[in-house]
This record gives structure tokens, sequence and C-alpha cells, in this order.
């Protein structure tokens, strides 16, 4: 076999040697030589594999060479070839900014082990994309969570440690969930395929065990997904996280989650099972829009900007599951266009929060919270900072323009089609909350006055501005030119949606 | 260049002069120049479009496809032309009259308004030469985006505030009901281009039809149909060359320009018929209630800011009526308004230049120490009320005629009635400047001893007073365009 054939293993395994090289180079410099060119190694790869699926289909890869169902496969199709591309993206853009962002936020000494422990989560998430097997899915979903766990604790915050044991708890709960059900799932199966399940678990679905198995990978996956009310630990952990790692959680951790659970749903349980014979779509209208009006709400009235976004981002994750709960293609490819819409944008505002933070904080003290009061006339100083943030909310808002307006189309578009005016009316009002606290943000940075005696202070440093206007671009450019997302979200959903072909 | 090529010209060279101007930023003499130099080549790309489109050609310009199927894509047609005719001709005089006033008033971020004001040009002739409505929606609220530094540019608190107000109600609008309009459009018709007779498929049913007009109506925000209009009063807030940008170049322009273009291009008169007597309704009330809190205001901008909201409503009752008489006068009433209306808000930002005075009914006299402005404000003020051989006669008699040949003489009323109310608010102002002896309690600092404007606002006041006459004595390339009005053509 040629190298080009183990693409698919070499996408997992390089982030994943990378880790313990850079614990063995005990250096920072060096670590992140090795992680960085790891990222981007896989950045190439997950392309070169869209590429592949794109010209000749899924691809199947045993791994060990032992065949599938009893070895463990490797599985690329539309939706997490797609997949691949966000997360190895995202990584290749986070990693450079990492290195300018965590100079004051992380003791020296153990900025080697922050990467580590990046090129670790890096791994996981890859590998619960790539993945087609149910079990090996928990044992990556396990390597990324872990990872986290610690890339939160390292934020100079103290209370960053109460941030990540909130989210080790209820993503320990989520996990062992998700455990329990797959366990049900083999036990009723014989099965850990993914694609070898689907035949066999149409034939005790709707069995007790069965409609168990879904209840513990849905709760445990929703806790991963927040989906609210099960968003508790993503507020904490967004706001005191180091800034990089907040972006690259924000952009990918969800998002992943979300992909799994589109994956259980659609591929596995079979959405003609349930959208059409349970209560699911009602069940996940109810929390969506729940998600959409609460978190959206919620956001306008916080006063420091990284929670502002993370709960932001729990409005977002509403629309997502707002699309998959229609259960039709126009629907589906909605809230698959929206993960990598809302993940680049939202990654974006990340990273230029993160260079407001550079600028705000001092070697000695912990970075202070970006709150309103210290962002007060910031526009004058980092205009492009600022203005990064701005087109980053449009996108959120869903202006037309920028990426988000191109999923809020199809998502209204397949309210319209189900003849569900209610929503139609529902999303854009929820999208309108969505102008209110991106012009508290706006009326803050170049309205107010500086506050006395904030030091005068500079654009952000350009190792911090480059990547994150990389996004900001990317923003605008899936906003115009969308035969990427849009293509690729619409064949993913085909794929999955088979009830209504 | 070929007709395509001067399309794209007109697009691109304002934001082409916008980084013109921010690169000259050190240098004011400099990036006034840049502004007028792009300002003037915009307006000779556009004007060459004229021809061809009078000879009955539709060019089109394909860019890219954000969505399948839909393309952004840009088609000159005879409204749009006119849209564009004076989105870049008031370009011009507007930068001219800038010169006179940011620097008169020393006001502050004079490159940031510069930008704003190219990009919103651009941003206008996307809509004028908008091919369908996702291009039409994206130019409007790219539009609604870049004005609105414009529109805070004091960054005090009131315009902060107004700013808010601005805001809000412009996207709030657009994104609740003139997208899914858009959407709903697009799912029943399966497609969003604007061609001659409509879209929509004959079958659909009268009360869908009727949704989708409001939608439509309410969700074009920018034409002001109460109760959205309070926008515009709160933009007052801005500096005068914003305001007559919001006024007479794009801002209320593209709000009815896109509600006459969606009533000829998406829905055409055969699906309307008789489903738009609320519509009439609403527009008659906004025009009379409208010039009823103009007569009442004492502050020049806003009485100026009700005026536009009552005259806005005249282009939205026009298309309303259905008539190819009433279509023709909405769409030179475009033009009309822009020119008398651009004229009275330069005469408000003239009388504050020279004299710092805001209220009505300190104006006695002024017309004797200012005599160009208040003279060219007279003007503007009888072309909007609407006396020959202003263009504010010419765009009034074609709506009123076809209100007479669609048999409707409520709205006939209405428009006499409203004559009557726009004399009653503006001649007053003329009288107290000319005929009344200049108080001498004036306790403002200038008591008195001020004199005529900076010279660049009064040339500029001077050409649009002229182009209200000159255009209303040589009418045939307006005329002849607003009757190839969804007429079809080779489109």
């Amino acid at each position: 076999m040629s190298l080009a054939q183990h693409l698919p293993a070499l996408q997992v395994v390089l982030p994943l040697i990378s880790a313990p090289l850079a614990v063995l180079s005990r250096r920072a410099g060096l670590a992140f030589l090795i992680v960085t060119a790891a990222a981007w190694t896989a950045f190439a790869i997950a392309i070169a594999l869209w590429l592949q699926v794109d010209l000749s289909g899924p691809v199947s890869y045993p791994i060990g060479n032992w065949e599938p169902p009893w070895g463990i496969e490797y599985r690329l199709d539309r939706l997490n070839s797609f997949m691949l591309v966000l997360v190895s993206g995202m990584a290749a853009i986070v990693l450079p900014y990492s290195r300018a962002s965590i100079e004051r936020e992380i003791p020296q000494e153990s900025h080697y082990l922050f990467y580590a422990m990046l090129g670790l989560c890096l791994t996981g998430l890859l590998g619960m994309s790539i993945t087609g097997d149910a079990f090996n899915l928990f044992v990556f979903l396990e390597i990324s969570s872990l990872s986290t766990y610690v890339l939160i604790a390292m934020g100079r915050d103290r209370r960053a440690l109460t941030a990540a044991y909130q989210y080790l708890i209820m993503g320990s709960i989520g996990a062992t969930f998700i455990v329990i059900g797959i366990g049900f799932l083999y036990l009723m199966t014989g099965t850990l395929n993914l694609a070898d399940m689907v035949d066999r678990v149409a034939r005790i679905e709707n069995s007790r065990p069965g409609l168990a198995a879904l209840a513990f990978i849905t709760v445990g996956v929703s806790l991963k997904v927040a989906l609210a009310p099960l968003h508790q630990w993503l507020p904490n952990a967004y706001t005191y996280a180091p800034s990089s790692v907040s972006a690259f959680l924000a952009a990918t951790a969800t998002k992943v989650a979300l992909y799994a659970l589109i994956r259980f749903y659609f591929t596995v349980f079979g959405d003609a099972f349930l959208f059409e014979k349970l209560p699911l779509p009602k069940m996940m209208l109810v929390l969506s829009l729940f998600a959409m009006f609460f978190a959206n709400f919620i956001a306008i009235f916080q006063d420091n900007l990284k929670r502002l976004f993370a709960y932001s981002s729990i409005g977002q994750i509403g629309y997502i599951t707002l699309g998959l709960s229609f259960d039709s293609v126009d629907g589906v490819a909605a809230s698959i266009m929206h993960l990598f819409n809302h993940g680049v944008a939202k990654g974006a505002i990340f990273l230029l929060i993160g260079a407001i933070v550079a600028r705000l904080t001092t070697r000695q003290a912990a970075p202070p919270a970006p709150g309103f009061d210290r962002i007060a006339g910031l526009a004058k100083s980092m205009p492009w900072t600022c203005f990064g943030i701005v087109i980053g909310g449009l996108s959120l808002i869903g202006v037309p323009g920028t990426a988000g307006f191109i999923s809020k189309w199809y998502l209204v578009l397949a309210a319209v089609d189900k003849g569900q005016w209610w929503l139609v009316g529902a999303i854009l009002f929820s999208s309108l909350l969505a102008v209110a606290y991106v012009w508290r943000f706006v009326e803050a940075a170049y309205f107010r006055a500086p506050p006395a005696g904030r030091e005068a202070f500079g654009e952000a440093s350009l190792f911090l501005l480059i990547p994150a206007w990389l996004l900001v671009g990317a923003t605008l450019w899936f906003g115009i030119d969308t035969s990427f997302t849009v293509g690729s979200a619409i064949e993913a959903a085909q794929q999955l949606v088979h009830s209504h072909q | 260049m070929n007709v395509e090529e001067l399309i794209l010209a007109a697009l691109v060279l304002p934001i082409v002069g916008a980084l013109g101007i921010v690169v000259a930023n050190r240098s004011p003499n400099v990036r006034e120049g840049v502004t007028l130099v792009t300002a003037v080549a915009v307006f000779a790309c556009v004007v060459q479009l004229v021809a061809p489109v009078l000879a009955g050609s539709t060019p089109l310009v394909s860019l890219v496809e954000p969505l399948p199927g839909l393309p952004v894509a840009f088609r000159v047609e005879p409204l749009g032309m006119l849209f564009g005719l004076v989105a870049s001709g008031l370009w011009i005089v507007n930068s001219i009259y800038s010169i006179g006033y940011m620097r008169g008033n020393n006001e502050k971020n004079q490159t940031r308004f510069y930008v704003c004001f190219a990009l919103s040009i651009a941003a206008a002739l996307g809509i004028a030469f908008s091919a369908n409505l996702l291009t039409l929606f994206l130019f409007y609220e790219i539009l609604t985006l870049i004005t609105y530094p414009l529109v805070t540019h004091a960054g005090t608190d009131k315009a902060k505030h107004g700013g808010r107000v601005y805001l809000g109600i412009l996207m709030g609008t657009s994104m609740l009901f003139l997208l899914p309009a858009i959407i709903y459009t697009w799912h029943v018709a399966g497609t969003v281009d604007f061609r001659p007779g409509g879209i929509l498929p004959a079958g659909l049913a009268p009360v869908s039809v009727t949704v989708l007009l409001a939608l439509f109506m309410f969700g074009i925000g920018k034409a002001a149909l109460m109760p959205f209009h309070r926008w515009l009063p709160a933009a007052m807030v801005a500096p005068t060359p914003v305001s007559a940008l919001l006024h007479a170049v794009a801002v209320v322009k593209a709000g009815v320009f896109s509600v006459v273009k969606v009533v000829v291009y998406v829905f055409g008169s055969s699906i309307l018929a008789g489903t738009t007597q609320w519509l009439i309704a609403i527009a008659g009330f906004t025009i009379l209630a409208a010039s009823v809190v103009a007569l009442n205001a004492d502050n020049f901008k806003r009485r100026l800011a009700y005026s536009t909201v009552s005259q806005l409503s005249y282009i939205v009752l026009a298309a309303a009526v259905l008539a190819p008489l009433s279509t023709v006068g909405a769409a030179l009433h475009i033009v009309s308004h822009a020119l008398g209306k651009i004229t009275l808000f330069f005469a408000a930002g003239a009388i504050y230049t020279a004299a710092h005075k805001t209220e009505i009914s300190q104006f006695d006299g002024i017309g004797r120490r200012m005599p160009w402005t208040m003279t060219a404000f007279t003007i503007g003020a009888l072309s909007i009320i609407g006396i020959p051989p202003f263009i504010g006669f010419v765009s009034k008699w074609y709506i009123m005629s076809g209100a007479f040949s669609a048999g409707m003489l409520s709205v006939a009323a209405v428009f006499m009635l409203s004559t009557l109310l726009n004399a009653a608010y503006l001649l007053p102002i003329v009288h107290r400047a000319f005929f009344r002896p200049p108080r001498h309690d004036d306790h403002h600092g200038h008591d008195g001893h001020h004199g005529e404007a900076p010279l660049p606002i009064v040339i500029a006041i001077c050409i649009t007073a002229a182009g209200t006459l000159v255009a209303s004595l040589f009418p045939d390339v307006l005329i002849g365009l607003a009757q190839r009005i969804g007429t079809g053509g080779a489109i």
C-alpha cells in the first residue's frame, strides 16, 4: 500500500505522536514546532481526504488490516470529511496564534505541556470524526475531553480550576452515559462497527434496551454538545480557559459532539424511526427554541466579553439542533453548514478577544476579564481587532455577505418548507437578540471614552492578528463563495436523510 | 468600455475611491480631491448606461453564486437607471457641499466620513442595479450598516441613541419581514429574479399575496411607511451632508426604489389587482399624518424629516395604485423629491454652518443675510409643493393622472390635501426668512453678524436648486426612462 492509502490513519496518528514528542522535547519552542507541524500536516491530509471523498465516494480504512466489522474501521463520507477539514483547519490557525497568546497567560515552564495537550485534544476530535467504530469513538471522546480539562485548568485565573472541575464532572457524566448507551447497543446487536450496526439496530431499536441506549446516548452527547439546559459547564469553561483554548473549543469541541449526535441519530438509528415514531423532533424543537431564546437573551446582559460570546454559542447550538429536528435535506444541511460557519465566526471572535486580553494583561497579575468597562473606547487603539469582532458578530446575526447568512437562509427555507411560519418568526426574532449583544460591544468599543488610568497601547501583535483575520476573512469568504460549505452540507444531508427519499 | 464593464466600474470605483481616501488621510485637500474625482468618474460611468437602456437593452452582469441558483447579479433596467442617476449625480453635489460643511463646522473624523460616504454610494448603486432580490437584500443591509457610522458621527450619547433607533428599526424590519418575504418568494416562485410582469405564480391565493405584500412593504423599512418611520427623525442627529445622503441621495430612495421594484417586477399589476387597498390606506394615512407632525415641528431638520416621511409615501401610494401612469409618477418622484429635498437639507446645513440656528422660530429675516441659500430653499420648497415649472410638479402630475385613470378619487383627494399641507409647513419658513425683520435679541454668539454660508455650500445648493428647474424643462430622458419601467423591453 502506498502512503496515500494510509492517509486516514495518518490523520489521527500524526497529531497523536506529536503530543508525546512535545513532552519529550521539554522545550516550548520545539514543542510548538512539532505540534504545529502535525496540525498543518493534519490539515493538508484532511483536505486530501475531502477531495478523495468528493471524487470517488466514501473511503473505508481497516486499522491494522483487521477487516471490519471485527477490526476498527475508519470510514469517511461527506459529513465527516467536512468535519475533519473544520477541526484540523482550526487547529492549524489556533496553534500559531497560541505562541504569542499564551506568553502571559500560562507560566513559561508549562508551555510545552500546553502544546502536548492541544495536540492530544486535536487527536481526540479528529479521531471522533473519522472513526467508524462506536467504542473507538468513546475512546477518542475521552482523549479530547481529558486534554480539554487540562487545557482549561491552565488558565491563570484561579477560577479556571473550578471551571475545569465543573466541566470534568459534567463531561464525565456525559461520557459515562455515552459508554452505557454504546454498551446497550453492543449487547443488543453484537457489533461495535457503526455501519454494521445500522441493519441490526433496525431490528431492536423499538425494544426497551434499544430505547434506553438511545436515551443514554442522547443525554450523554447533549452534555458534550452543551445543548440547553445541559450547558452549565460551557460559559465558565470558555471564560476562564486561555484565550486560544476558548477559540479552539468554541470552534470545534461542541461541533464534533454535534457530529456524533448526527451520526448516531441519522446513520445508526435512522431518521425514519427517530423522527417519525418517537416524540424526538418535538423534544429537540423545544430544547432548541429554549437555547435560541434563553441563551441569546442571557448573553445580552453579560459583562465579560468571553462569557457573552459563550452564551451566544449556546444559542447558536440551538439553531443547529433546530435544523436537525426538521429532518429534511434543507434543515439538516442548514445544521451541517452552520456547524462550520458558526465555528469559523466564533473562532475568529474568541481569537480577537484573546488579542484584547493580551493587551490588557500585565506580567504580574492574572489576565483581567475583558469587561465592558475595560474595553470602552478600544476601537481607537485596536481598530483591526474591534472591526474583526464586529464582522464576526455580523455573521452571528446572519447579515448577508457573511457565512451566517447562508445557514440562516437554509434554516428559514426549511421552516417555510414545513409550513411552520411561527418558527420562521422565532428564528429571525432570536437572531435580532444577537444584534443586541453585538451592538453592546460596538457601542462600548466605538462610543465610550476609554477609562481613566488605562495605559495607552496599540494594535495587537501581528502574530495574533493574522490568524484571527484569516478566520474573519473566511467568515466573509464563505458568505460569498459557498461551493465548499453548501455543496458538502447538501450532499451530506442527502446521504443522511432517508425518510423523504 | 462595454456596458458590462461600465456597470462593474460604477460599483467598484467608489470602493477604490474609499481606499484612496484612506491613503490620503493626512492631506485633506488631496482627500477631498479623490472624493470629487471618484464621484465624477462614477457619474460618467452611470450616464453612459443611459443610451443603451433607452434603446431597450438591459445588460446583465453575474458575479458569484452564494446560493445555488441565486447569483449576486446586476441588471440595469429603466427604474434602476433612474435611481443610479440620482445617487451618483447627487454624490458629486453632496461632496462639494460636504467640503464646505465639514470644514466650516470643524467636524472630527472626516476621513471616516468620506470613506463611509463613498461606500454607501457603492451600496446604493448595488441596490439600483440589482438583478434579483438576494442582491438587493445584500446591498440593502450593507447600506444600513455602512451609514450607521455616519448617523452616529458625532459620537455623543444622543448620536448613539439615534443610531440605536436607526439600526434597530432598519435591521429589525429587514430581518423580520423582508428576509422571510424573499425566502417565501423563492419557495413559491423558484426564482427571485426581477422580471417584468412579476414572478409569482398566477395561482397564488389572494391571502398569501396580501401577506407577502405586507411583509415586503413593512420589511423595506427604508421606505418609512408608518409605523416604521421613526428611524428617520432619529437619524437627524447626523451632520447635514449625512441627512442629505439619507433623505435624498441613497437611503430612503433605496427604500422607495425597492418598493416600486418589488411591486412592478416581483408582483406585477395583474396578481396585485384588488389586494392593495390597505396599502393605499396606510400610505395615505402616512402622507397626511406626517405632514401634520411636520406642521408642528419647530426644529428645522425635524420638520424636513417628517416631510420626507410624507413624500416617501407618495411613491408607495403611487406604486400601490398600479396604474401605468402612476408608476411613471412614482419613478419620477424619486428623482424630483431627491432634487427638492436635498436643496432643503443643504439650506438647513448652510444656516447651521453660517448662523448656528436650528429652530425655525429663529429664522426671522435670515433671507437678507443669506440670499442665495434662502432663494434656493424657496425653489426647493416650491418644487416639493408641486408648483410648475419645477420637477415636483411633473411627478405629481403623473401620479395624479394615474390616480384619476384608475378612478381613485379619494387618492387624488389625499394628494390635493397633502399639497396644501406641504405649502402650509414650507412657505411660512420662506415668509419668515424674507419678510420678517431680523430679531436682535438673539442670544446666540453669532447675533446678526453672520453672512452667507461658505462658498462650496452655496455652489452645491445652487446646483440642486437649478436642477429642479432643469429637470423639469428637459424631462425627456427622465420620462423616457420612467415610461419604459416594467414594459419588458428585452428583459
